[in-house]
């Protein structure tokens, strides 16, 4: 324990000063890591911890980033404001799309499945209503001062995105000492043995989705903030959906630092295809290897190695 | 409200495109109800298999209808050999972990047609692809009305062979009971890798079919894998007759979602059928078990 407080101390010293002296394009990178690593860790707490594998995790995100515009864009809100609004509607969704599916008693792939539809249903109401300019999509007034949730010196979404990572962290971390954690993984290991154990199954799989739900709504708000600007498929298409899902397997479902590692794995096969592609003119194509890399590791790691990159590290991390 | 004319053309034209449809939805059902492995990589597949219609079209000129069965052939061939190699090995234990391994498989295929391919948008022009018919107040385009006819044809062949020859009845045994089958001697691993392919040999079919009148893309295999999913879901998973009655469905629903919601609206109609199916009868119209 004392080697890994050691170890993470370190790391936390190194993120603090990395902007300090890396160049500007490493603060951009970093804050994607911090930022995939977060959305991740939502996609754990469901899919990880709780087993609820979803294939839809991007209508959480969606929902946030698209509440947090609108209510800017439209209602005049304050963007700070509107961030806990989003977090509180993500949260809502989650709730309804567990309700929905868990008294059903909907599990595995065909949970998998219907969180792929919702993802779906909601892409297509964000690309046709016009409360959601349709497939424009929302452009968010650039005007960087701190109170407006913008900032111009790209410095800062590195600080906050560091920031909201870590609590991700502290959010797993809680859980795997607390009990909604240790009934959650009772849940994902043996659905029956924890009904009989008294857990009350599907109450503690809708608070794991409404969590996960507020967790990846809370990243879209961040992500319309850093971009100013979400479309339907940025904020609803599949391909965000999978990213969270693979962070979190690559890495290691069900462990506190899965979606981390899972989220600089990635960001790092991501940066060695990009450069790649900028310096050899021949692989000047070549940005969707990264994705072939992902999806062969994705392979890999259900078949052969189920506890992920963190088995690798760690000696037992997977919390049971 | 609309033209009656105008609906019942919409109808027909849904259930022409439903035909080929079940051909997609009676390969996956085929797959599930033998491997019992949801495929999500099946969209991927029939992305894949389309490009292999239209490289043959383009580089040698074989019209999409007379390449059906080389690409029948060798989709039957991949299927078996992606089984053998990938899935096959990969896949064991709980059933999201062979629904991630295909998820992995489709990430995989649909990057590398990115890759190879790039990400334009491919079509094969044909002679008759402008060719109509004229149905009473419909006029229905004839490649769709060859298409329809050709894989409602393959899938009685399909059924005929399941019913008739050996292997059929030895997929059939394994489906409905793995154990009895190994014991009375049925090489089991086998017979799942066939099964597999004649799944994406459907797909080959059905890429053949769908070409005079589609397009193709890196990412049309996500245009087609929800659709997939819902007609199997609908009809019943594992279920032949679902399988069809679900495609015939789907396409008017589709058709129709399109003409009284508009083109962008309308596609909403597949992913709540989808939902509604799941939350309310999760076994579908013909499923006997969940």
């Amino acid at each position: 324990m004392t080697r890994l407080a050691f170890l993470l101390a370190l790391a936390f010293a190194a993120a603090i000063t990395l902007p300090l002296v890396a160049p500007g394009y490493l603060v951009d990178v970093g804050m994607l890591v911090f930022f995939l690593a977060f959305i991740g860790q939502s996609w754990n707490i469901s899919g990880g911890f709780a087993g609820q594998t979803s294939f839809g995790h991007a209508v959480f995100f969606g929902t946030g980033a698209y509440t947090s515009t609108i209510l800017q864009i439209t209602f005049g809100w304050n963007a700070w404001l509107a961030w806990p609004a989003a977090m509180l509607a993500g949260a809502i969704v989650g709730w309804i799309i567990a309700v929905l599916s868990f008294r059903a008693g909907l599990r595995g792939s065909y949970f998998a499945l219907i969180t792929l539809a919702f993802a779906e249903a909601f892409r297509i109401l964000a690309n046709s209503l016009s409360f959601t300019h349709a497939g424009l999509g929302m452009l968010i007034k650039a005007d960087p001062r701190p109170a407006n949730f913008q900032f111009k010196d790209p410095i800062w979404f590195y600080y906050l995105a560091l920031a909201l990572c870590i609590v991700s962290l502290l959010i797993a971390w809680q859980l795997t000492r607390g009990r909604l954690g240790s009934r959650l993984v009772a849940v994902r290991e043996n659905e029956d043995a924890a009904r009989a154990l008294g857990i009350d199954v599907f109450a503690e799989k809708v608070k794991a989705l409404s969590l996960a739900g507020a967790i990846a709504a809370a990243g879209g708000t961040f992500y319309a903030q850093k971009y100013l600007y979400i479309d339907p498929n940025i904020a609803f298409g599949v391909d965000k959906s999978i990213e969270m899902l693979l962070v979190t397997m690559v890495g290691g479902a069900g462990t506190i630092f899965g979606p981390l590692l899972g989220a600089l794995a990635l960001t790092g096969i991501n940066e060695v295809t990009r450069t790649l592609a900028s310096v050899v003119p021949a692989f000047k194509n070549v940005q969707p290897l990264s994705l072939i890399v992902y999806g062969v590791m994705l392979m890999l790691i259900v078949g052969r190695l189920p506890d992920g990159l963190a088995r690798l590290f760690r000696r037992v991390d997977r919390h049971a | 409200m609309l033209d009656p004319g105008i609906l019942f053309a919409g109808v027909l034209n849904g259930l022409l495109a439903g035909g080929v449809y079940v051909l997609v939805a009676v390969g996956l059902t085929l797959i599930y109800g033998v491997l019992h492995i949801i495929n999500f990589a099946h969209g991927s597949l029939l992305m894949l298999a389309m490009y292999a219609v239209f490289f043959l079209w383009r580089l040698t000129g074989v019209d999409p209808y007379a390449a059906l069965p080389i690409v029948i052939g060798g989709a039957f061939v991949f299927g078996y050999i992606l089984y053998r190699l990938v899935i096959g090995r990969l896949s064991h234990g709980r059933d999201e972990n062979i629904l991630l391994i295909t998820l992995g498989v489709s990430i995989v295929i649909d990057n590398v047609a990115l890759l190879i391919f790039g990400g334009d948008t491919q079509t094969i022009e044909t002679p008759y692809a402008s060719s109509f018919v004229e149905l009473g107040a419909a006029l229905l385009p004839l490649p769709k009305i060859i298409s329809f006819v050709a894989s409602l044809l393959l899938c009685i062949v399909l059924g005929l062979f399941l019913a008739r020859s050996d292997t059929g009845k030895a997929i059939r045994a394994v489906a409905r009971e793995r154990q009895g089958a190994r014991l009375v001697g049925i090489d089991v691993d086998n017979i799942f890798a066939l099964s597999y392919g004649i799944g994406i040999a459907c797909l080959g079919a059905a890429a053949c079919l769908l070409m005079p009148t589609y397009y193709v893309t890196p990412s049309s295999g996500h245009a087609f894998v929800l659709v997939a999913f819902t007609i199997v879901v609908l009809g019943g998973m594992g279920s032949f007759a679902g399988a069809a009655v679900g495609g015939l469905v789907i396409g008017v629903i589709e058709s129709l979602g399109g003409l009284l919601l508009g083109e962008q609206l309308g596609q909403i109609g597949i992913s709540v059928v989808f939902i509604l199916i799941l939350l309310l009868k999760p076994s579908g119209l013909f499923g006997a078990r969940q």
